[in-house]
Order: structure tokens, then C-alpha cells, then sequence
């Protein structure tokens, strides 16, 4: 084993390795388990002790080979269904990157996770059986990375093994989803033949494919962009605390601390402070215990500003130049991940970055089918795991931006005052970068009731 | 593998913009965000703390959150009575270097009172349930700050950042809320707390080069020490009052360290011969075994151990 060598390797860069959250969908049928179980078993993240344990549950359950999947169904009653219900996240690393993997069922009954896992994701892996080509549930998985926003997509062709590594059968394959995605507004696909069983360009480019000239699964995971050219976007500072530490030696300090949600801002950048809308220039920048002229986000920063104002949790801190309108009324998109139904005419509190206010649901709009794009007039509710458009109307105004601007500021919880149920998690502005994909088809009356 | 590992670096090199951040400093970012989450929606916050890493590692993160205010909670350690006296003395030093309100809730305590009975293995770890919910009750903590990362079980892969309690503090994962984009919903009734893991997206590597890179004290037993110890369930366990060793178990001294800090009854030693964090940072990255299937003996009781005592309320 050339174990202490990759060690060594693994030491000296990782201090200077990115960190990338990628989202996977599919189900066991398309080999997803089988995948994600050679990227953690080839990249040494599956330890000794896992697969021995691994290993021992899948003989007492009579299987010969130990079952990857048992690795990632970490509840008893997944176990005992042999399913995943939930997200499960798993990490992992190699000399160039740090991973975080959202792993989520496929079927249908569990969009909602589906969308949890892509709604922080970087990047979206999408399975397909080479045999049977784009099938529904690929069209699903499509719009939900279409809708959600995330900024790449890998289409991975698994089984070429049982098409005889057949090019033609990846082209054609290939194609046909390049084209629907783009039409759904994903910015970038990248279309990869793979063998997860034999481990064809999953890890190891493969021998069978010489056709084949791009990444594997793996290299292309280590070098897509994790982060692009934040000068052009909206900045955005929703103000999560108020730090006053009041003491003898500084009475006066008054630091806005939050997480920099969207672009870059600067010491002496004139800004404006939503809703109220009063003006002030950063004065300084605190990036936890150093001072910075310039932060962008992620970062976790303390603002601090020239003009004694007022401000408290849930205002939204924006260059001056560049505010979004507020708005009492938010047309959006929702996915609903609650057991119990949305209604219209329901009250609800809207969680917007940290300001929570009381809203009421106005209108129900549609209800989209993902499978086909098609939109299904007033349904009159929502269920779990339903996608529908909504308009709402809140008690204050929100500084909201649109959720294609920003994933951060343009989205929202929907929550029960009851009993705290997270009801929805929804995406202001328009669903799909292109409108033209979605058709309209008249339900009959009470169809899905 | 080690061939295409190579070129993927040279391949991959200069692709991130100048904006990109390393893991650490976003996974630093994503924790102090976490808190100030909490700071900003709850009344009584309070941070687990052991005296072992990954809570230390919590509070470093929550002193820079706040800074320079002071640190808005309160902390809370559940004393086994099995605890290493070198991690008490580190646990009573950071308290008091940083002006820090402590509560302790003590295993032994119960087990005098009658409330608990001592485990016929002499493991106290299970034991630190109803203590630990009793306190949170007692003090109305309507958030509750743990160490747990995602990476260290199964089931705790499928926790949640914020993690709903009732007021007996289960857990129910079939009734979890979804978590999406970097919304966390805290609503809870009186009576039920929030338990809340800003460490969840860490792993014990990660936690090591912070610890490297913000060059923050540890307990000594974190680093390789001669100690006499003896074998049990395939560990090094330290002998002492809690029970052991036994008398068909002999004591010798070994050169070990430990990797997690628990009840001295069922946390064991690795053989070790790295006495700096660089050394053991190295030692980590080369393991075979994950920290809990190599030093946690309640973890090998069953498929769902884990599962089972968190549904419980545990940690």
C-alpha cells in the first residue's frame, strides 16, 4: 500500500484545499449507492471499522457482497426498509478538495429532500441507467437543480458496461439532457460515461472508453469553480446580532455581526440599511478578530458603521447604490416539505435571512408537476412535496431579492405559528430561467384531493 | 489510485477565484453564524462542554463570534465522576481565564441519590441522560449547544443543525424539519429546547488543523504520555476507582494518547507516539479507524446504539 505516500500528499495541501457541497439523486436502481460508496471507498473515507460493520449487518441480513448503502442509511427503520428516507450527509476529501455530500433519495415521495440537499449544493450529480436513457425521474431531478439553482450539473451515464461501452448510446444520452436542462436554465452540464460496479471514470479514467476525452466523476468534483467573480453581484448583509460589549474600555462599540449573504463590501462603501432606509459608509470591518478592508461572502464578519443608527436583527445591510425594492407581496415558488397541508388564505410566519414576520397565503397559483413541467391551475393546496406558485402577503416589508439573483436573499421559510412546522421553503421570482418550458393543463375539479 | 490523485492536482490548480475560501475558514464562518443564530433568537443558551476537543473547539469558535463582547451563554458539564482529572483542571482554567458561568450536573449525585444505578459494566456514559436533561429543564436552556459532528456516526449523519427536543428532550428522526439553504428554524413551545450543532459539517481532521491552525490549548491525555493501562473489549482503558482493572486484566504502561475524551469507563487510549499536533494530525490523516469505532466501547453494543441513546436525549 502507498498509503503514507497519499498521506503525505493529503498534509502538504490541505491547508489550501476549497471546500465543495455537491448533492447526489437516484435511486439504488441507477447505481447511485454504488457511486457514492467507490468516491468514499476510493478517496479512503470509508475507515476500517465502518466496513467491517458494513460488512457483518449486510451477511446477517444474508447478502454475500457487503451493501454500500448501509453505510449511508444510518436509521434503524431505513435499515429495515431498505431505503433512504432522509438526506444523509457524508465527507470526504482528497489533496485538492474537501466534500460535503448531501445524499438523497430519488422517488418521487421524497422530493422534498431532494430539494433540501440541492438548496446549499454547488453542484448536483444527476444518475441515469445507460440502459433505459432519460427517463421521469431524470426530468425531475433536472428541474430540481434547475429550480434550486445550482450552478453546475453532472449528468452521470452509469452501466456503460451493459451498452458495451457503446459511444453512440452516451451521445445520444448526453444530448437529449443537455438540451432540456439548458432550456430549464442550468448554466453548466457536463455529461460523463461511467461504469460505478466496474469503476469506469469514476475515479480512474477508463480503459473501455478511449472515445471518451473529459474529466472523471472524481476530477471533475475537484476542479469545478466553487466560487465565481463576486464584484458583479448584489452585496448583502443580513444583520444577525448587535454586538455591544460595553465595558470600561469600549463603551461606544456598536458592530452589526452576520454572515456576508451575497458579494463584497468595503471599508468606506456608502450603504443603506433596509427597511428603514437610513444611510451610513462603513467605517471598519471586523473578519473575527482582524481588521479587512474588503470581505465578501461566505464570510462571518462585524460591520461597523460611521453614523450612530439604528439597526437590529433582521435588517438587511446593502451598498447604497444597489438595493432591492421591499415588498409587502412575494410571488414565489414553494416547495412544500410539511405532512400537513398549505391552504390558501392560511397564516403563516415568513422566515426571510434573519427576519421571521406574519404573512398570509393570498393564492395558490398552480401546482407544478416536475416530471413533465406541466402546470396544474388552483389546486386549492398544497401537499408534501408538492411544487407550486404562490403569492403571499406579509404584515412588514421585505427587502427580498430574486431567488435567480441571489439563493441567499431570495429565499424563505414558510413556518406554522402553531407548532413551529417548517411548511415550505420558497423561491421569490420566477421558477425556471425560461418560462416557455412550463405548459398549463386544466385539471378536473378536485383531481388530486 | 495514487496516479490519478496527481495529475488531478496539477490539473485542478488556479480554478478557484481569488474569493474562494479554504475549508477551514468556511466551515469557521458557518459556525460563527450558527451562534449568532442562536444569540439572536433564543433566551438561554448554553454550551455542552466536556473538556474534550470538539467542545473546545465550540467555545474558541463562540469567543470569536462575540468578540469583543463577552460570550452570551453559559455553559454546562455533565460529570460522570469517571472524568480525567487533567481534563477538570483544563475545563476549571478556561472557565476562569474567560469569565465563563459554569454548571456541572453530577452523575454521581444521582447515583447517591438513588435517582440512577450504577451499570453492571461499569460505564457511566449512558447514565449522563437524565442528568443532562434534568439540568436543562431546572435552568430553562431553550438552546442547547453540542460538539456532535455529522461525520462521527450514522446516525448522527442524518442530525440536523438545529435538532428539536420535546420536553423529555428526544429525539424523533422520522419528525425532523427539513433544513434548507442556511435557514434555521428554532421555533419550539415551552418546555422543549432546541439542540443546536455548529459543528456538524467538521470532521475530526477538520477539527484537528483548526485547533493546529488557531494554536488552541488542549488537555495533555490528547497527546502521546506513558500511562499504565489495560485491555479490554480490544482498548486501552486507564485503570483507576471506576472499576477496573479486573482480575484476569493486567496493567502495563504503554506510550498512548486519546483521541476522544469521555467517561474514563468506556473512552480508551491509542497507541501513540505523537506528541505534537502536527504529529497527530499526521497520525489521524493515516488512520484506518474512525475516532468512536477506535476508542468509544457503548458504540459497539448494537447497529442503532447511537440512534437509541440520542433518541433518549443524549448528546
Amino acid at each position: 500500500m502507498s498509503n503514507s505516500v497519499e498521506t503525505a500528499v493529503q498534509l502538504a495541501d490541505l491547508s489550501a484545499t476549497t471546500l465543495l457541497r455537491f448533492a447526489t439523486a437516484g435511486s439504488v436502481d441507477d447505481g447511485k449507492s454504488t457511486l457514492v460508496g467507490r468516491l468514499l471507498h476510493d478517496s479512503k473515507s470509508v475507515l476500517t471499522d465502518q466496513l467491517e460493520a458494513v460488512e457483518a449487518a449486510s451477511l446477517k441480513r444474508g447478502q454475500e457482497a457487503p451493501d454500500l448503502a448501509l453505510l449511508t442509511d444510518g436509521l434503524r427503520a431505513e435499515r429495515e426498509q431498505g431505503i433512504t428516507i432522509d438526506v444523509a450527509y457524508r465527507y470526504f476529501a482528497t489533496p485538492r478538495r474537501r466534500f460535503i455530500l448531501a445524499d438523497t433519495p430519488g422517488h418521487v415521495q421524497y422530493t422534498r429532500n431532494m430539494v433540501t440537499g440541492a438548496s446549499t449544493a454547488d453542484l448536483a450529480v444527476v444518475l441515469v441507467d445507460a440502459r433505459n436513457g432519460i427517463i421521469e425521474q431524470t426530468r425531475r431531478h433536472a428541474a430540481v437543480a434547475a429550480l434550486l439553482r445550482v450552478p453546475h450539473v453532472v449528468l452521470a451515464v452509469n452501466k456503460m458496461d451493459l451498452v458495451a461501452y457503446e459511444e453512440k448510446v452516451f451521445a445520444s444520452i448526453a444530448e437529449e439532457f443537455t438540451a432540456y436542462a439548458s432550456e430549464l436554465g442550468v448554466p453548466e452540464i457536463t455529461a460523463i460515461p461511467i461504469s460505478a460496479l466496474a469503476g469506469d471514470n469514476v475515479v480512474e479514467p477508463s480503459a473501455n472508453m478511449d472515445w471518451y476525452g473529459g474529466p472523471t466523476v472524481l476530477e471533475h468534483l475537484e476542479t469545478v469553480p466553487v466560487s465565481h467573480d463576486l464584484t458583479s453581484c448584489h452585496a448583502r448583509l443580513p444583520v444577525q446580532y448587535v454586538i455591544r460589549p460595553q465595558t470600561a474600555e469600549l463603551p461606544d462599540y456598536r458592530g452589526y455581526a452576520g454572515q456576508i449573504a451575497a458579494g463584497t463590501f468595503r471599508v468606506g462603501e456608502p450603504v443603506t440599511v433596509l427597511p428603514s432606509g437610513r444611510t451610513s459608509t462603513v467605517a471598519g470591518i471586523d473578519l473575527l478578530g482582524e481588521s479587512v478592508d474588503v470581505a465578501w461572502t461566505p464570510q462571518s464578519v462585524t460591520l461597523l458603521l460611521a453614523d450612530d443608527i439604528d439597526i437590529s436583527r433582521g435588517d438587511l445591510i446593502v451598498p447604497s447604490g444597489d438595493a432591492p425594492a421591499t415588498t409587502q407581496d412575494v410571488e414565489a415558488t414553494v416547495c412544500h416539505v410539511a405532512d400537513q397541508p398549505l391552504t390558501v388564505g392560511q397564516r403563516v410566519l415568513l422566515k426571510h435571512t434573519t427576519r421571521t414576520v406574519k404573512a398570509i397565503v393570498k393564492e395558490i397559483e398552480s401546482r407544478l408537476t416536475l416530471d413533465d413541467l406541466s402546470q396544474h391551475p388552483h389546486p386549492g393546496q398544497l401537499v408534501a412535496n408538492d411544487i407550486g406558485r404562490v403569492k403571499v402577503r406579509t404584515a412588514e416589508p421585505l427587502a427580498l431579492d430574486s431567488y435567480a439573483d441571489s439563493r441567499r436573499t431570495g429565499s424563505f421559510l414558510l413556518i406554522d405559528p402553531a407548532d413551529g412546522t417548517t411548511l415550505a421553503a420558497g423561491m421569490a421570482g420566477e421558477s425556471f430561467a425560461t418560462h416557455k418550458v412550463l405548459t398549463t393543463v386544466e385539471d378536473e375539479e378536485g383531481w388530486d384531493f | 489510485m495514487g496516479h490519478s490523485m496527481t495529475s488531478a492536482i496539477t490539473a485542478g490548480e488556479g480554478i478557484d477565484s481569488p474569493y474562494a475560501l479554504s475549508h477551514l475558514d468556511a466551515l469557521e464562518s458557518e459556525a460563527v453564524h450558527i451562534f449568532r443564530e442562536v444569540a439572536g433568537e433564543f433566551e438561554r443558551p448554553v454550551i455542552l462542554f466536556s473538556g474534550g476537543k470538539d467542545s473546545i473547539v465550540m467555545l474558541h469558535l463562540a469567543l470569536k463570534a462575540f468578540a469583543p463582547a463577552a460570550v452570551p451563554f453559559t455553559l454546562l458539564h455533565v460529570d460522570t465522576g469517571h472524568n480525567f482529572p487533567e481534563v477538570l483542571a483544563y475545563r476549571d482554567r478556561v472557565v476562569a481565564e474567560h469569565g465563563l458561568r459554569l454548571h456541572v450536573a453530577s452523575v454521581q449525585d444521582y447515583i447517591d441519590a438513588g435517582k440512577l444505578r450504577e451499570r453492571p459494566d461499569g460505564t457511566r456514559n449512558p447514565l449522563q441522560t437524565l442528568p443532562l436533561t434534568e439540568a436543562i429543564q431546572e435552568h430553562r436552556f431553550d438552546a442547547v449547544f453540542g460538539g456532535g459532528r455529522r461525520d462521527e456516526e450514522k446516525a448522527r449523519a442524518k442530525e440536523r443543525v438545529f435538532s428539536l427536543r420535546d420536553e423529555f428532550s428526544q429525539w424523533d428522526p422520522r419528525r425532523q424539519r427539513p433544513e434548507l439553504w442556511q435557514l434555521y428554524n428554532g421555533r419550539h413551545a415551552p418546555g422543549e429546547h432546541v439542540r443546536v450543532f455548529p459543528l456538524s459539517n467538521w470532521t475530526e481532521l477538520d477539527v484537528w488543523q483548526y485547533i493546529a491552525r488557531e494554536d488552541i490549548d488542549l488537555p495533555q491525555i490528547y497527546f502521546a504520555h506513558e500511562r499504565e493501562v489495560f485491555k479490554r473489549s480490544g482498548m486501552w482503558l486507564t485503570a483507576g476507582e471506576w472499576g477496573g482493572p479486573k482480575a484476569d486484566e493486567s496493567v502495563e504502561t504503554r506510550q498512548v494518547r486519546y483521541r476522544t475524551v469521555g467517561d474514563m469507563s468506556c473512552t480508551g487510549a491509542v497507541d501513540s507516539d505523537a506528541t505534537t499536533l502536527d504529529a497527530v494530525i499526521t497520525e489521524i490523516a493515516a488512520s484506518r479507524l474512525t475516532e468512536r469505532g477506535a476508542t468509544r466501547a457503548d458504540d459497539k453494543m448494537s447497529e442503532a446504539a447511537m440512534e437509541d441513546r440520542k433518541r433518549e436525549g443524549y448528546f
